[in-house]
């Protein structure tokens, strides 16, 4: 039961799905759930949302939430425990570690969903006062090879620009990013901007996405070439003499050995159309492009960054810029599209191994700085393991204890299941979690640690363009849940460090994280909120969105940096550095020809613990699903909406194919968000190769060498019900969220009798309605109670599945009492005119079939004629390249 | 000149053959009909909602007289035939009238089985054929009377419906453990059973009737378990045996009823059989449909057409009202046999149906009988139902949704 005053009217906070960090109004309900809005005032997003960000409101239920402490008992089971046993308990457990084991035996692994408060004081405990520098966090497998190529080449890991210059650029080059499904506000500021400004984009990925819809010319490269296309650049335009030689006399070192490095990797057009696999005009007209526009923007993602070489692909990009003095203007320099609300936030703590605090290393000044700004008693001396080293060394028990905060790494870590194998190999296993059942939590934690979620949580992120912002709450605490810095802090406070971390709030928390940042730093480091170290809490609360460095008499902070220099190494000058010569980790073989990649899909979020509840947000991808090129596709024996086993010697997954010429061949790609929880065979994670960059340590998940074989299920269906059912064991299933309970599609070799029979085994045979063909493969049902559908099941042969709109719909409303149940086993309505078909656009739940008949009746003709008459596209714009598709293909019919 | 042609019988298939014979070769046979019930011929069909009130006596009628009038016909009701002179190709009344024929059709029908129980004979040991048994039953029903009907068949359910709904205390003694058995399955009957308790009818199955024991009136049932059952009333629906005893004793081949061949006619071309009465192919119909079909044909051959009867496919439609029962061909899994089942135990509904190769050979419909016809039509024409399997069991609309 949930006491839901509100709090107040409006609340002003901001998105938890990706970097963009957009403004979010928020209007409780009073029954626990809020409308949802875009906020006009905030600069990321002027009011917009994409199609996850509208859906937030579906996903504030507590259904599956965990409320209070809970202890592993001897059964494996959870007794609910008070915080003080648990806290005490943590705190013990943490201590008898530290004594048997040393202060390295303890990690914690955090999350870029944490807010920065939270960060600070696990990252101040951990390298402080416990004296362990082994804090990473799933920033690792999304941004920390940007965050190596920045402190590489400028020496902090500095974003040089805004959005605005999104708004302004000429030239928008977007590298390893699908922005159209991944940021999709920003992807529309950019389409804006070619609209109104007639601005050029070019897309530069191995995968023809949707983003490569809407671009003026694509580069589909061979995956892990990204670098040496860049290096080509460089020399293209060290050739057409466009270097500001000025700017790299005054700002810069080494160009010189880095131009030759190029030259040696990227000698001529030829050799770079034969390295990436692109014709040489493509490339050529690339590069005129890139030396005619001085106001580009190059932006990248995870293609990138996901990389054992993407330290040095951030890095070949930043020295187009730096070469050319292409940085820190207004629609002009390289910009990292982060991945998550607050990756950011937590690179600015120092949150990762590989920093200190406040944007410092380990120096033995910045050690020595940090220890006597904290007065820490146990400063760690030295780098910590990164993600993929940590979990190696829990597997290997020199890491004993482990807390995990607001992250899912048996789902989203390289090979998945040695990870969750390992966990439950921990001395002490901690995990602080929203939710009562994720993989993680398969892990067996010794405790679980219920944690405050967005719309409860309070505090401030970081977006990708530095721009701080509140998340503020909206919502009670429900149960006994607390945010996560009064955990950590509870757990410090228990350890004996009680002044150190004895905090009113999030707003004291800030204050000194503040004043770290400006503590002697003097213009020495990039990462200074000095401006913002006297807020008190009312200013805090009522703090607006700005973008950092906010030093001492700089209140409206800084939107952009080193048009004139000013770098942070040592000798305040950019340092251009020789790559590797580009190759991936590990290269295709005989037994494992194809190199499998990973992202996301449009409307889901990582691991789906919160997107998933969304019903809007399930129906556009429903189920995880393999993309094979046609050719592949022929030459493995696999056809569209069959299934396939992906495997290699790291792991295996099966999924359903889906046939795209967007995919190069002798690729596959496969999103990562479905795991145990959400699929049987889908944990993408489970097949992720661990081979990491060297600087960076992110692992290249998106290039794992790997196989495809078709798998077969004789039988398809689904089943609908308001609560959870389980499926015969073998068989494969995706869940998938929809209104009025759960929804899951299956595969399954079981016969119709075994599916009849475990039917009347999980509904009971009473008011079950049934339909019954066992020699034809066919078993549906319909339970009832007291006259309402409680449940539903299709099975039938696999080349005619069941399809479950219909029923869904009549499903939707949970006091539905059929009047004619059997028709409802007919699967469809005679009238037809409820098929809506597959969600397009998500903000507005507009179906394939509503759009396709505006185009079919000749009503339609455009996007903007689709966005009139049904609305579809006309928030987030994330579907619009699918609209043009479905038109085009309308034509194309009509003209045939 | 008109070929004479008499009709013994004035029921269903009478009346059907005379209007299909007024619509093919209206004047070429002098018809006269010839019945043993004093009144116009009706539909017997209809008993049943008669009993229960649901409809009046004159909703039964079959034709109006000036009908008959209006085709020639020579109506002689309330007279039985005697005997079949073949030599000279007459018949002869009970009252003595001979009367010439060129041919002569046997419509007779059937009457009710009424084994040799002890105490058969009973005064209130009735049975349900016709409107004077209507009457007789319909008077100990209004007085709420303790009724008995042996048999729970077709006929005996719908006699037990009209009892109860007439306000009889109505129970139902069945040999086998099951009702209906010769057209539902296990399921179908129980769920039949079910329906019929709740409009108050008592079923008792497995219950061997062996005599009735009464003082001066029946007053009880006994069973072959000593048992005995009060009645005031009761009602022997245990089948009907055809009405063949005028055909055998003029020497027409008879079985159990008389033996027609494919042309309706019998040993003796002048001679024919129709309806109830009659054994074609060694089945005797105890439905109205084929006799209808057999009238059909056999008025196309009296018109000079070519026309046969190859049999008819049994389909069953019990008439109780708000219990619908439909059943058609096979029925029973068997070699080579597919069964589709749909079934809503809640809302008593069943639907079973019989594939084989492909083709749809039978059907049970309990509960909600709509798209018999259609299912009828496609046991009849042996299509493929391949393509449409999935949507078979939910009826007509579907299938042909899915065809088109």
């Amino acid at each position: 039961m949930r006491h839901d005053s509100p709090l107040a009217g409006t609340v002003r906070t901001t998105c938890p799905y990706c970097g963009v960090g957009c403004g979010v109004l928020a209007k409780p309900d009073g029954a626990g759930g809020a409308a949802i809005a875009g906020d006009p005032t905030h600069p990321a997003n002027l009011g917009r949302l994409c199609s996850k960000g509208s859906a937030l409101g579906e996903t504030l239920g507590l259904g599956n939430r965990v409320l209070h402490p809970m202890k592993r008992n001897a059964a494996g089971g959870y007794d609910r425990v008070s915080w003080d046993v648990a806290l005490n308990a943590v705190a013990a457990g943490l201590r008898g570690t530290i004594r048997e084991h040393g202060p390295g035996a303890v990690a914690f692994y955090l999350s870029g969903q944490l807010l920065t408060e939270d960060y600070y004081v696990a990252n101040k405990l951990m390298k402080g006062f416990i004296g362990s520098a082994h804090v990473d966090t799933n920033s690792r497998l999304c941004m920390s090879s940007t965050v190596a190529g920045q402190r590489r080449v400028f020496g902090s890991d500095t974003v040089p620009g805004s959005y605005e210059d999104l708004d302004c650029a000429d030239l928008i080059v977007l590298v390893g990013s699908n922005t159209a499904w991944c940021h999709p506000i920003l992807f529309r500021r950019i389409q804006q901007n070619r609209a109104e400004r007639g601005a050029k984009v070019v897309v530069i990925d191995p995968r023809v996405t949707a983003t490569a819809e809407d671009a003026d010319l694509v580069l589909a490269l061979k995956p892990g070439s990204d670098s040496t296309l860049f290096a080509g650049l460089l020399v293209d335009l060290a050739e057409r003499d466009l270097i500001d030689a000025s700017y790299l006399a005054n700002h810069t070192a080494g160009f010189e050995e880095t131009l030759a490095n190029a030259r040696a990797i990227a000698p001529d057009l030829a050799t770079v159309a034969i390295r990436t696999g692109l014709s040489m005009p493509a490339i050529a007209a690339f590069y005129v492009l890139w030396a005619s526009t001085p106001a580009v923007v190059t932006a990248w993602s995870q293609g990138v960054n996901q990389s054992a070489q993407g330290t040095d692909k951030v890095a070949s990009i930043l020295h187009c810029h730096l070469a050319t003095g292409r940085i820190g203007r207004p629609g002009g320099g390289p910009f990292s599209l982060t991945g998550q609300p607050n990756a950011m936030g937590g690179r600015e703590v120092g949150g990762l191994a590989n920093m200190l605090a406040a944007h410092m290393g380990y120096s033995p000044a910045e050690i020595d700085r940090v220890g006597r700004f904290w007065q820490a008693p146990n400063m760690a001396r030295q780098e910590g393991l990164k993600a993929v080293a940590m979990l190696d060394a829990v597997a290997g028990r020199t890491i004993r204890a482990l807390w995990v905060m607001a992250t899912n790494p048996a789902v989203s870590l390289p090979r998945a299941d040695q990870v969750l194998a390992a966990l439950k190999r921990l001395d002490l296993f901690v995990v602080s979690e929203n939710v009562l059942s994720n993989d993680t939590l398969r892990g067996e934690p010794d405790f679980i640690l219920p944690a405050a979620a967005w719309g409860e949580k309070d505090g401030t992120v970081t977006n990708s363009e530095r721009r701080i912002s509140r998340q503020r709450a909206f919502l009670p605490l429900p149960g006994e849940v607390k945010p996560d810095w009064w955990i950590v802090c509870e757990v410090a406070k228990r350890l004996g460090f009680t002044t150190a971390f004895d905090y009113s709030g999030p707003a004291d928390i800030y204050a000194e994280h503040a004043t770290l940042s400006a503590f002697e730093n003097e213009g020495s480091r990039d990462f200074d909120i000095g401006g913002h170290s006297t807020l008190g809490p009312a200013a805090y609360d009522a703090l607006g969105p700005v973008q950092w460095p906010v030093p001492a008499g700089r209140p409206l902070g800084t939107p952009r940096l080193f048009a004139d220099g000013g770098f942070y190494t040592a000798d305040r000058r950019a340092a251009l550095m020789p790559l590797a010569i580009p190759a991936l980790a590990a290269a295709v073989s005989e037994t494992f020809p194809l190199l499998l990649n990973t992202g996301r899909v449009r409307d889901q979020w990582h691991t789906m613990t919160r997107t998933g509840l969304s019903p809007r947000l399930g129906a556009h991808v429903s189920e995880p699903s393999v993309y094979v090129n046609p050719a592949d596709a022929t030459r493995y024996g696999l056809s569209e909406g069959s299934f396939a086993r992906v495997e290699n010697g790291h792991g295996a997954v099966v999924l359903k194919v889906a046939l795209d010429p967007g995919i190069q061949e002798g690729a596959l790609f496969a999103p990562i968000h479905w795991s145990g929880e959400t699929a049987s065979h889908a944990r993408i994670g489970a097949a992720v190769q661990p081979l990491c960059d060297p600087y960076s340590g992110q692992p290249e998940m998106k290039a794992t060498p790997s196989r495809i074989l078709p798998v077969a299920y004789a039988s398809r269906g689904f089943v609908l019900s308001r609560a959870a059912v389980a499926l015969p064991v073998e068989s494969w299933w995706a869940s998938v969220a929809v209104e009025g309970g759960h929804g899951k599609l299956f595969a399954s070799n079981a016969s119709a009798e075994h599916l009849m029979a475990h039917c009347r085994t999980v509904f009971g045979e009473d008011g079950l309605v049934e339909m019954i063909d066992c020699e034809g493969g066919i078993y549906r049902c319909a339970a009832t109670q007291g006259g309402k559908l409680v449940a539903a099941l299709f099975f039938g042969p696999a080349e005619r599945a069941p399809l479950w709109d219909t029923v869904k719909r009549a499903f939707a409303d949970p006091d539905f009492a059929p009047e004619n149940r059997l028709a409802l086993l007919a699967g469809y309505r005679l009238d037809g005119a409820t098929d809506a078909g597959p969600v397009v656009c998500a903000c507005f739940g507009v179906g394939l079939n509503a759009i396709r008949a505006a185009f079919a009746s000749g009503q339609a003709v455009s996007t903007d004629d689709i966005g009139r008459q049904l609305r579809a596209g006309t928030n987030c714009g994330s579907c619009l390249p699918e609209i043009r598709r479905i038109g085009l293909g309308s034509r194309q019919e009509t003209a045939a | 000149m008109a070929e004479p042609l008499i009709i013994v019988g004035k029921g269903m298939a009478a009346t059907r053959l005379v209007d299909e014979l007024s619509q093919r070769a209206l004047g070429r046979y002098s018809i006269a009909v010839i019945g043993a019930e004093p009144r116009l011929a009706y539909n017997r069909v209809l008993l049943s909602p008669l009993l229960a009130g649901e409809i009046a006596v004159p909703d039964i009628e079959l034709k109006p007289a000036a009908w008959w009038q209006a085709r020639g016909v020579s109506t002689l009701y309330g007279r039985a035939v005697s005997a079949i002179d073949r030599a000279a190709k007459t018949i002869t009344l009970e009252d003595g009238l001979s009367l010439p024929y060129a041919k002569l059709i046997l419509a007779t029908g059937s009457s009710p089985l009424k084994p040799p129980f002890p105490g058969i004979d009973l005064p209130g040991v009735a049975t349900f054929r016709d409107t004077a048994d209507v009457d007789l039953l319909r008077a100990h029903a209004e007085r709420g009377s303790r009724i008995v009907v042996i048999g729970g068949g077709l006929l005996g359910l719908e006699a037990a419906y009209g009892l109860a709904k007439a306000g009889g205390k109505v129970t139902v003694l069945h040999l086998v453990d099951r009702l209906m058995e010769r057209q539902v399955d296990a399921e179908g009957a129980a769920l039949l059973a079910a329906e019929m308790g709740r409009r108050n009818i008592t079923i008792r199955l497995n219950a061997a009737t062996t005599g009735f024991v009464g003082n001066g009136k029946v007053e009880g049932v006994e069973l072959a378990d000593r048992s005995v059952v009060p009645a005031d009333l009761v009602v022997i629906a245990m089948g009907v045996r055809p009405n063949a005893g005028l055909a055998k004793a003029a020497g027409v081949a008879v079985n159990r009823g008389v033996l027609v061949d494919d042309g309706m006619a019998s040993d003796d071309p002048s001679i024919f059989a129709i309806g109830e009465c009659a054994e074609h192919r060694g089945q005797v119909y105890g439905l109205v449909e084929p006799a209808y079909e057999q009238a059909r044909v056999l008025a196309a051959r009296l018109a000079g057409k070519e026309a046969s009867y190859v049999g008819s496919l049994l389909s069953t439609n019990l008439k109780v009202s708000g219990v619908g029962v439909f059943s058609a061909g096979d029925f029973e899994p068997g070699a080579g046999n597919e069964i589709v089942v749909l079934r809503d135990r809640a809302a008593g509904i069943y639907r079973k149906f019989v594939l084989r190769e492909g083709r749809l050979a039978g059907c049970i419909l309990v509960g909600e009988t709509s798209g018999a016809l259609f299912y009828l039509g496609l046991i009849r024409s042996g299509q493929d139902i391949t393509a449409i399997r999935a949507d078979l069991p939910f009826g007509e609309a579907y299938c042909v949704r899915e065809a088109a």
